[in-house]
């Protein structure tokens, strides 16, 4: 009678599939291989990360997430209030033109800012054509940190409008109206109802934007002209020929941490626009 | 003030779209540098003659489509069972589901590999389809399980008063109340499946490749033009899926 059953065959699948691969992580990044190719438990490894040379990777993978993830807010933040106000004609195509790009393809997107950017790019061909550039100057947009840090920009920026503008489309708005009935000006209802309000979308924002920009390896390898090495490169090349498998997995470990703390230390995020992407 | 708040979003939207609309001029463009000669469709023609990309096209539509339809065959019936899981056995299943959202892909990509390694399952179109299942069930029971909460329970318990078996009034009563969040739940596994890269990279095998490894791999060589005519054609793709979740979803609400 009872349909509780009909959850065995996923329990059995998420053991296989989410429990047994997370413990594998686990297993590979605190061992290393002996020399008769046996698993050796060890924390060498740990230790090999916590050095300079890999904290330093780390430091910048973190820097760069977080510089994105400010700018993103700077940018993304009055997008979403502009586009959850009251009057905004033609919103829901306004947020439908804003989603699209989250859908489409984020190596396509990415790959597509060369042909804008390159040296010999549009960009530059503009500028050279108003005059601003010399017929043989170029400056040069790509193969730096700069670039890394646009792209990720670029290619999260929709995951930070969407939650905040999710909770600011929920605020209720008579509570502003009574802020403003009570003698607030427009500063004031701001800072003190409509911010504080939508700290719960700037949160969730914060968390959507910040860990696919710190585990990226793609955006900084095609923008930089694998220039920029970020944690994403370096666990990415430890899998690949040559690589240490275990060294690969306990600088995934490291940074499933790290970013389960970060999560830890978060305000409350909005819960609701977190699986429900699609308006 | 009004004017200026459009403008800033306008300038958004250009920032969000330029190198979208200006990969869909190149893909008309009939000389392969950047350098505008001729409107014509020759991309789109060797689009459809360039054996890897056209195979990298067919491994990414079939892994989407296997992969999404076993996900949402899987995860609609996963979640039935889930829903009726008491509290705190439910709260740990929705705690290891909730994994495979919330961490970092590049990490549920290594894990995979390993799995599939010390299973010593060859990689290729397989584990890509396993990996790609592995992330798309959880956001079909996400989807999925907020209907059967608002689903009438008095409904399916009518139908079994009335002699049906469980099974019978699960197909005919239940499945037909929470049919928008399935379909939800499919659209969004097919289109995380056709996007997904960074899983992919790890759980696929040699010569095996999907579109994103494709573009990859391509981006450090320098790339055909056809890629633009492709791009221009995923995009086209995307916007009617996308059209179609929204008339959807609106229509569901206005419903409600």
């Amino acid at each position: 009678m009872n349909r509780r059953w009909y959850s065995a065959p996923y329990l059995v699948w998420s053991l296989i599939f989410i429990v047994v691969p997370m413990l594998m992580v686990a297993f590979y990044g605190l061992t290393v291989v002996g020399e008769d190719g046996s698993f050796i438990f060890s924390l060498e490894n740990i230790k090999r990360f916590f050095t300079p040379l890999y904290l330093g990777v780390l430091g910048r993978s973190a820097l760069y997430a977080a510089i994105s993830t400010v700018i993103c807010i700077i940018l993304g933040y009055p997008a979403a209030l502009i586009l959850s106000s009251k009057d905004l004609k033609h919103k829901s195509v306004m947020m439908f033109l804003i989603v699209i790009p989250m859908w489409m393809n984020l190596l396509l997107r990415t790959y597509s800012w060369l042909s804008l950017l390159e040296n010999e790019g549009l960009i530059n061909q503009f500028l050279r054509f108003i005059g601003i550039l010399g017929s043989e100057e170029y400056i040069q947009f790509l193969y730096g940190e700069g670039a890394v840090i646009f792209g990720m920009v670029y290619n999260f920026l929709p995951f930070m409008i969407l939650p905040i503008y999710s909770v600011m489309s929920k605020m209720d708005y008579s509570i502003i109206n009574a802020a403003e009935d009570l003698g607030a000006n427009k500063f004031n209802v701001f800072r003190k109802v409509i911010f504080p309000l939508s700290i719960p979308g700037i949160s969730s924002g914060i968390t959507m934007v910040f860990i696919p920009a710190i585990t990226t390896f793609a955006i900084s390898s095609i923008l930089s002209g694998n220039n920029v090495n970020l944690l994403g490169n370096v666990i990415e090349k430890q899998f690949g020929i040559g690589g240490d498998w275990n060294f690969g997995s306990t600088m995934s470990l490291v940074l499933m941490i790290f970013i389960l703390i970060s999560m830890f230390v978060m305000p409350d995020s909005e819960k609701e626009s977190q699986g429900g992407l699609i308006i | 003030m009004k004017k200026l708040q459009k403008l800033y979003l306008y300038l958004i939207l250009v920032f969000l779209y330029a190198p979208i609309i200006i990969m869909i001029i190149y893909s008309f463009n009939e000389s392969k540098y950047r350098v505008w000669t001729k409107f014509s469709f020759k991309w789109y023609i060797e689009l459809f003659q360039d054996g890897q990309i056209m195979s990298a096209l067919s491994n990414t539509l079939l892994v989407a489509v296997i992969a999404s339809v076993l996900s949402t065959i899987f995860g609609t019936i996963a979640a039935i069972g889930i829903n009726s899981l008491k509290k705190w056995r439910k709260s740990a299943v929705m705690n290891i589901t909730m994994l495979p959202v919330l961490n970092p892909d590049i990490v549920t990509g290594i894990a995979l590999m390993l799995l599939f390694f010390m299973a010593k399952l060859p990689t290729g179109r397989l584990t890509l389809i396993l990996a790609h299942m592995s992330f798309c069930i959880p956001y079909v029971i996400l989807s999925v399980l907020p209907k059967l909460k608002q689903a009438d329970n008095r409904t399916y318990e009518a139908a079994l008063d009335l002699g049906a078996t469980p099974a019978l009034a699960t197909w005919k009563v239940t499945l037909p109340e929470i049919m928008p969040g399935v379909i939800t739940g499919f659209l969004m596994a097919f289109t995380l499946s056709i996007d997904d890269f960074i899983i992919s990279y790890f759980t696929t095998g040699p010569g095996v490749e999907n579109l994103s490894i494709l573009i990859y791999n391509a981006a450090k060589k320098g790339v055909s033009p056809s890629i633009n005519a492709l791009s221009a054609l995923l995009f086209a793709v995307i916007m009617l899926l996308l059209i179609v979740i929204n008339v959807r979803t609106h229509r569901a609400s206005e419903k409600a």
